[in-house]
């Protein structure tokens, strides 16, 4: 038995278990989004989930992300069929409602779903405190690199895309990443 | 009750592995031989114990005892009965129950069938499925505890995955993969053996183990087969390979162990390639771990990939053990396997041989590599890119023609040399199947160079191999008088290795014929259509006639039924379905495939209005695919024939 | 029967869309075709566009044509998912940088392997009595 060789075979295998070791510490299901930094894709679309005053809009208002700049932008892609959409949506209704006032406007993008069934939806789970508009074709969804729901786009005042959340979010984000987008907004 | 049984025999077959694996070197260091025979005890005990415990939970299974948490997470009461046996296998906790299974069957039938064979090779090699076995049962007790209690019970079980449902190859292709993955253990358990039993030298671990090689290779290739097979009826794009990375998982030790049947021949008659084929066989082993590794550890994102959690871990440190344990062995013993032959000439089967090994290698590594680039790539870089299907089609075509190119050389040259007339007689008649293909393929409109050249290649051996039958008959016809069907059957049973190899060639090009063909001839056409109009394709006409949609108790099932038309008489129908699962977001869509010997035509429900006014249809024309189903079946056959011997030993 | 069937056809409206093909059609399809085999379907296992059933691949797919048949080329297409997505979106690594490692290392492989056959085959057919 050549020891000698042994080791050295033995030494070369370790890069290999190295890298898997890594691999383990990865999800390869977590996609970095290329989007954060760039002008956000202009859209203009319908509303049919009129949300509550103060924060709502007639249903079939047009939404334009024209009209936003200026205001910082929370939009949240949904379905009524996407089970973790229901984790954050008390959440960020009740954190659009405190935003009231600012310069901040929360806006909800149907994905791949029919508005009756959003508004459905909607009702099931207490009301939503800011408007939803729908996608025809998924569009805007593919404009934002969407790959799954729930997905929450934070665009800052002068609409660039600032910061992009996969997965329910949480209140201490949404106020963590909107504080600090206002703050710099209003230098 | 069941569950404390089961969770229990796994614990004391921990205990039983145990003693075998430290009993061996014992025996052997300290010349107690007495202790083998307990060690042996061991193996046949473990197969027991297992056995009670993989029982056990085919009984929860069938009696809903949701109070058993595999059970829970697998069970439903409207599952039906054949779906509800093979959840076994379904989800990972009951996967890697099924692998310990299979693996303490063959380690005790190892252990039967060799047990009185004098020396340490036996001992050793019973030892290292011990040790594979011990592994396999810490997953059983920790992280993948299929028998874990469930309190409070729940009434009923969400049953098995949508997609595991829904065809009856699903009680088909995994038990074929595990037979054949698990099979590879035994050659490789005999490596090491010889390796640790100082037997290195002599080829006798080869001799013994070439059955069981040939048997679990056989196994393998019928269940990448099914797999393909399953993936092309259930999933409904039309497709039966896409690189996923857990096919490739079950590709990559197919390569290797190929390749191994052919060069441990050159071993056998030439004592060389010996460090080479003990490579081989070990890298066999890896690479099926490697492909549960990948499976189960979420490393990789594939379509088969069970639910992850530490179970990752656990895999990473068996395969550091095991990778750095033999490769080292190996790497240990290469001074004393230098080779010891020669070749007679470059032009013979022997060199052929060596071409095969590179290509069949570089086939492995190719599609190893492109599996875990996307790992590497962020590892180093940090980016995160994909690797798929147009890379390994890409890189993969040559390799494949060459193969196929090979497949009709190698049975055509003779072992040891052949003179220039004689590469002349054997080489340039099959030109003449190669012209023929590429004619046909011409005329049906291939114009893509790599197609062409599969074809002729795939034509080359396919009259290669056809004709060394021929000559092999007709030479027992003018020897002995016989007739075609004796001199077939005598010709076969004369040399079993060698005209199994032949038979197993000629499955793998009918393979290669169909996905040759379905590729580069393939037509879809996709339409929304009302009842009573048609849509057409390639010469194929289907009406609409009705949508319906039903309920069974385990999901909800919207079909549409299809005519097939001949001008206006129906020739047949056909009822693509999509169907609703309620723990399943999306439907799990059902096509309705009609096989034909020249072609499946394949229709998928795309779409569909919920009043049944209209429907969307996608039907795709994919010729010879049934090739492919019928070539696996002759591959298997060719090894079978390989496998089962006539008593008298002859020339391969 | 029409309410079940309306009940569960939500998830499959999205490629009511399609529609019937004219022959002038099946060149930008053809198109089409091809420029979606090599982008990726985010929602999907590692099957292209252009194979797989679900919707958003077939919205996709809508977006290619759309853009090939304002005259966009194939590469501009491609460059506009990349925008989107990342280089993830392409399902085979542009042959750039670090990336040619793995189209290269194969041949390598070939390569040095078909010249150490050469070698072996000469040294193992030396006649056994000729000087090394």
């Amino acid at each position: 038995m050549n020891w000698k060789r042994a080791t050295i075979a033995a030494a070369c295998v370790v890069p290999l278990i190295i890298l898997f070791g890594y691999g383990l510490t990865r999800d390869p299901k977590d996609i970095p989004s290329p989007l954060p930094g760039h002008e956000a894709s202009p859209f203009a679309l319908a509303v049919f989930a009129p949300g509550q005053p103060p924060l709502n809009r007639a249903p079939g208002d047009t939404v334009r992300l024209a009209e936003l700049k200026g205001q910082v932008v929370v939009l949240n892609f949904w379905a009524s069929w996407c089970l973790s959409c229901r984790d954050e949506h008390q959440i960020l209704s009740e954190t659009a409602k405190s935003y009231a006032g600012k310069p901040v406007h929360f806006l909800g993008v149907l994905y791949n779903d029919e508005p009756g069934n959003g508004t459905q939806w909607i009702e099931q789970m207490g009301g939503q405190s800011y408007p939803s508009v729908t996608d025809p074709g998924a569009r805007t969804a593919i404009n934002y690199g969407l790959y799954g729901v729930p997905e929450t786009y934070f665009l800052d005042a002068s609409g660039r895309i600032a910061y992009k959340a996969t997965g329910p979010v949480n209140e201490r984000l949404i106020r963590h990443v909107v504080d600090s987008l206002m703050a710099v907004a209003a230098k | 009750m069941t569950r404390l049984l089961a969770h229990d025999a796994i614990l004391v077959s921990m205990a039983v592995v145990l003693f075998g694996i430290v009993a061996v070197p014992v025996a052997m260091r300290t010349g107690r031989r007495g202790l083998l025979p307990y060690a042996f005890a061991a193996v046949y005990t473990n197969f027991f114990l297992v056995s009670v415990a993989a029982v056990a939970m085919v009984y929860a299974l069938v009696t809903h005892d949701f109070s058993v948490s595999y059970v829970a997470q697998v069970g439903g009461r409207a599952t039906p009965l054949l779906f509800t046996v093979i959840s076994l296998w379904g989800a990972l906790e009951g996967s890697i129950l099924f692998w310990a299974w299979v693996l303490s069957m063959y380690a005790a039938a190892v252990v039967w069938i060799n047990s009185r064979r004098p020396g340490n090779l036996v001992p050793y090699a019973a030892a290292t499925l011990l040790f594979v076995s011990f592994f396999f049962a810490i997953l059983l007790v920790g992280p993948a505890d299929p028998f874990g209690v469930v309190s409070p019970v729940p009434p009923d079980g969400p049953g098995p995955n949508p997609l595991l449902q829904n065809h009856i190859l699903m009680a088909i292709h995994p038990p074929l993969l595990y037979l054949g993955y698990v099979g590879m253990s035994v050659p490789f358990a005999f490596a090491v053996g010889a390796m640790l039993s100082g037997e290195v030298e002599t080829d006798d671990w080869m001799r013994i183990t070439r059955r069981w090689t040939l048997s679990a290779w056989a196994l393998l290739s019928a269940a990448i087969i099914a797999g393909m097979w399953w993936s092309y009826e259930v999933l409904g794009w039309g497709g039966y390979w896409a690189w996923d990375p857990v096919e490739n998982a079950s590709f990559l030790p197919w390569l290797t162990a190929t390749a191994f049947l052919h060069s441990a021949m050159v071993q056998e008659r030439r004592g060389m390639l010996r460090l080479w084929n003990l490579n081989l066989v070990v890298g066999t082993f890896l690479l099926t771990i490697l492909g549960t590794f990948l499976t189960r550890s979420g490393i990789v994102s594939s379509v088969h990939a069970f639910t992850t959690g530490t179970i990752g871990y656990y895999f990473l440190a068996f395969i550091a053990i095991v990778m750095l344990a033999s490769l080292a062995l190996v790497a240990g013993n290469s001074e004393r396997l230098r080779s010891t032959g020669r070749f007679d000439s470059a032009a013979s089967r022997e060199t052929v041989f060596l071409l095969n090994n590179l290509f069949l290698t570089a086939f492995m590594f190719t599609v190893l590599t492109g599996t875990l680039f996307p790992l590497v790539a962020e590892a180093i870089k940090g980016v995160k890119v994909s690797v798929g299907e147009p890379f390994f089609n890409r890189m993969s075509l040559p390799i494949v023609v060459t193969l196929l190119f090979l497949m009709g050389v190698g049975p055509a040259l003779p072992w040891k040399a052949a003179s220039k007339a004689e590469l002349k007689a054997k080489l340039v008649p099959p030109a003449a199947g190669a012209g023929l293909m590429l004619v046909i393929a011409l005329v049906a409109g291939a114009r893509n160079v790599y197609a062409l050249l599969a074809f002729a290649f795939a034509g080359y051996a396919a009259f290669a191999n056809l004709r060394e039958y021929w000559i092999g008959m007709r030479a027992r016809r003018i020897a002995h008088g016989e007739g075609w069907g004796t001199a077939l059957v005598r010709l076969v049973g004369g040399n079993r290795h060698r005209y199994g190899g032949y038979t197993a060639h000629l499955g793998v090009i009918l393979v290669a014929f169909g996905i040759a063909a379905s590729s580069t001839f393939r037509t879809e056409y996709e339409a929304t259509i009302k009842p009573g109009e048609t849509i057409s394709l390639s010469g194929h006409t289907l009406r609409l006639k009705a949508m319906w949609g039903r309920e069974e108790p385990q999901r909800s099932v919207v079909g549409a039924t299809l005519e097939v038309m001949n001008g206006s008489m129906v020739k047949g129908t056909m009822e693509p379905r999509m169907n609703f699962y309620p723990m399943s977001q999306s439907p799990v869509p059902t096509p309705a495939v009609r096989s034909r010997f020249l072609g499946d035509l394949y229709v998928n429900l795309q779409a569909f209005r919920p009043d049944g006014s209209n429907a969307t249809i996608r039907v795709i024309y994919e010729p010879l695919v049934p090739w492919i189903w019928f070539g696996g079946g002759v591959v298997v056959f060719g090894a079978l024939i390989a496998i089962f011997p006539t008593g008298r030993r002859t020339d391969a | 029967m029409t309410r079940l069937l309306a009940a569960f056809a939500f998830a499959a409206l999205g490629a009511l869309g399609a529609v019937q093909q004219s022959p002038a059609d099946s060149v930008l399809e053809a198109r089409t075709a091809e420029v979606a085999a090599q982008l990726r379907c985010p929602v999907c296992q590692g099957l292209s566009i252009q194979d797989s059933p679900s919707e958003l691949s077939q919205q996709m797919r809508s977006v290619v044509k759309d853009q090939l048949r304002a005259g966009k080329s194939p590469d501009e297409v491609k460059a506009y998912f990349i925008s989107k997505y990342g280089e993830w979106i392409l399902l085979e690594p542009k042959p750039k940088g670090f990336n040619v490692l793995v189209y290269l290392m194969p041949v390598l492989l070939v390569v040095i392997g078909l010249g150490w056959i050469v070698v072996a085959v000469r040294k193992w057919t030396r006649p056994p009595d000729s000087p090394a």
